[in-house]
């Protein structure tokens, strides 16, 4: 791909969703840089995973482009967008992994798919990605339905990663865990970001998750999008995203935020949740 | 260009140098794996691993190197590694030192094995008797909630009840229409086709009004509710059992039973024999169609046949049987509803066995009838 080297690899243009008469999205403009990890906020609502779903290619919008790594999402034909789908990992809400086959064969899907290889092979791949997600050995042979939802999520995350994709998108990937999961989620995103050199794009109501790993954040309001890094979005005068990242909550996840220690080993355990 | 790998053994003085060059990628990791495992590894000497030449990287090229390095290691070789590009670095270490998973063998079903397959005979004939014990104890149950209902009469939901019927039965009406007057249609041109043979064409109003009226109108209408309301009120309670709703409904101080099931059980139970009239009525209307059409009987010669034909209860034979199989279908289906576990897949599993139940059930029941009434001899 000509546009490989570029240090744009997802460009959103114009796009306008609707659903019925509703608009959900009017006019939206964003560039995801190479390497980076973008949040995308916004309130319950106003579309978050409806971009996410855009971006992929699930969800048709009503105006503009999407382009992603140089190919226009909306106009390739069905051969190319195959090739493009194999440069990209999903990681959705609770997984989607599929029920009836066991994580490291969920895992082989897409190796079976696209890269014909041995079974020895196929499975030592398989294994190397449920030990990078940090999944003990012994998860490869479970079922989902055996797995807790924390577990799920990183199964899903190793799907994702089967096949050594560029760009990594995540639906809310901290929802529905308990912080000290949430913080170790966030800090293994951080790591396989830097090890693998994957660009990120992660839609999340998740306070601690921006602060902790997002180098610049989309905050979708008025069915408009504001991009910018945490310290501009903090100086925003607009109204939601005053009350967002200057709520209670906002204000206890920014770094630096003091904790009321009820007791030093309590206040210890919360630190790495609020790590710089 | 497709990407292409390769690495060179080389044997010098102190050391034996395995040089990786080029892209060790997915693409080539196949062709990679096949060679490194024919290789004849050392053992005790010094390897120095090369990595100067490689090109690209990714995880299954970073798995191979740490393969290779370990199988040396394991053979006693003193291993160093030289020359890591410092733009690959961070992944091949991010895979070194967390990305060692040891594969471990698919989990294989214990009924593919011969004492497997056995187990599973016994496993599901115990499962089945469970199952109808359980049943019958649903049954028990509804059938306590309807006697506490008929004590106070007003805490029956007449409006669920009339929403009910109106599901089950106006809206089932079409279909019970058009499907039982094909069957008369097909019955009178079969009937006719083999009585012509014997000059007895006009036996065939007999089969018709015999047939149509002891067995096919109630069983036919009884299978057609079953797929469509039967699944349904599996899908309704189960979909509700899924949203935590029949839990909500407890809390609130509400039975399940007396808001649920009772109107559906109900519902059908006096929906089902008016379905079966009208629907002896249209399977008789096709076949005398066609007995016009083909035979050239005419309706009053038809109808007049019809009455020498059926005796006092055959009518009565027919739709007796249809509220027994209302309470089998609509207990059925609530049941596998309210056995819905906390997951959507349970919900489709479910409403295919209820159906698959349903219909077994009515038909046994059926031919149960059948027994008892040449017993009593009408």
């Amino acid at each position: 791909m000509p546009s490989d080297r570029d240090d744009i690899v997802i460009r959103v243009r114009d796009v306008v969703t609707r659903f019925g008469t509703q608009t959900v999205h009017d006019g939206i403009d964003l560039a995801v840089r190479r390497g980076e990890v973008l949040g995308i906020v916004g309130g319950s609502g106003t579309g978050k995973s409806v971009l996410l779903r855009t971006i992929i290619g699930l969800q048709r919008p009503a105006g503009g482009n999407v382009e992603v790594l140089g190919q226009d999402v909306w106009r390739i034909d069905d051969t190319e967008r195959r090739q493009l789908d194999q440069h990209f990992g999903v990681l959705f809400q609770d997984g989607a992994l599929f029920s009836s086959l066991t994580v490291a064969q969920n895992i082989e899907v897409p190796l079976r798919e696209h890269c014909p290889m041995p079974e020895s092979l196929m499975a030592e791949i398989a294994a190397t990605k449920v030990a990078l997600v940090g999944l003990p050995d012994d998860a490869g042979q479970k079922f989902p339905a055996q797995l807790s939802g924390g577990m799920r999520k990183r199964a899903g995350l190793a799907r994702s990663l089967s096949l050594d994709p560029e760009i990594l998108f995540l639906d809310e990937p901290t929802a529905g865990l308990d912080p000290i999961g949430a913080a170790e989620f966030d800090r293994l995103i951080g790591d396989l970001k830097a090890g693998l050199g994957l660009t990120v794009v992660m839609a999340t109501h998740d306070l601690d998750s921006l602060f902790a790993i997002c180098d610049r954040v989309a905050v979708l309001v008025d069915k408009k999008i504001r991009v910018g890094t945490l310290a501009e979005h903090l100086r925003d005068p607009h109204p939601w995203i005053q009350a967002y990242f200057h709520g209670p909550r906002g204000r206890a996840a920014q770094p630096g935020a003091q904790f009321p220690p009820a007791d030093p080993e309590m206040a210890a355990g919360l630190g790495h949740s609020v790590s710089p | 260009m497709p990407p292409s790998a390769t690495f060179v053994a080389a044997a010098e003085p102190d050391a034996l140098v395995l040089r990786a060059e080029g892209d060790w990628l997915l693409a080539t990791a196949a062709e990679l794996d096949r060679r490194l495992r024919a290789l004849d590894l050392p053992s005790g000497r010094q390897v120095l691993l090369d990595l100067a030449g490689i090109e690209r990287l990714d995880t299954a090229g970073a798995w191979l190197l740490k393969r290779t390095d370990a199988e040396l290691a394991a053979r006693g070789n003193a291993v160093a590694v030289a020359n890591v590009r410092a733009s690959l670095a961070p992944l091949l270490d991010q895979v070194w030192t967390h990305g060692a998973g040891t594969p471990l063998p698919h989990p294989v079903p214990a009924h593919h094995t011969l004492a497997g397959f056995v187990a599973r005979i016994g496993e599901v004939t115990l499962h089945l008797a469970r199952r109808a014990y359980s049943i019958l104890g649903f049954a028990g149950l509804v059938v306590v909630t309807f006697l506490e209902l008929l004590r106070h009469p007003r805490r029956l939901r007449l409006p669920a009840l009339v929403s009910q019927m109106e599901q089950v039965g106006v809206n089932a009406l079409p279909i019970v229409g058009l499907l039982s007057f094909l069957i008369g249609v097909v019955f009178a041109y079969q009937g006719a086709d083999q009585l012509r043979r014997f000059g007895a064409e006009i036996y065939t109003v007999n089969l018709l009004g015999i047939a149509i009226l002891r067995e096919l109108g109630v069983l036919l209408t009884a299978i057609i509710i079953a797929g469509r309301s039967g699944s349904a009120f599996t899908a309704q309670i189960g979909t509700m059992q899924v949203n935590e709703e029949i839990d909500a409904l407890r809390t609130l101080g509400l039975d399940p039973i007396e808001v649920l099931v009772v109107p559906r059980v109900l519902g059908l139970a006096l929906t089902l024999p008016l379905l079966a009239v009208y629907a002896d009525f249209m399977g008789l209307l096709g076949g005398c169609l066609m007995s016009w059409a083909s035979l050239g009987i005419l309706i009053p010669t038809f109808l007049e046949q019809l009455r020498s034909a059926i005796g006092e209860w055959t009518f009565w034979v027919g739709i007796i049987k249809a509220p027994f199989f209302a309470v089998v279908i609509s207990l059925v289906g609530c049941y596998e509803g309210f056995n819905v576990a906390r997951s959507a897949d349970s919900v489709g599993r479910l409403t295919t066995q209820s159906v698959v139940e349903s219909i077994f059930i009515v038909i046994v029941a059926d031919a149960a009838f059948s027994i008892m009434f040449s017993m009593l001899h009408i």
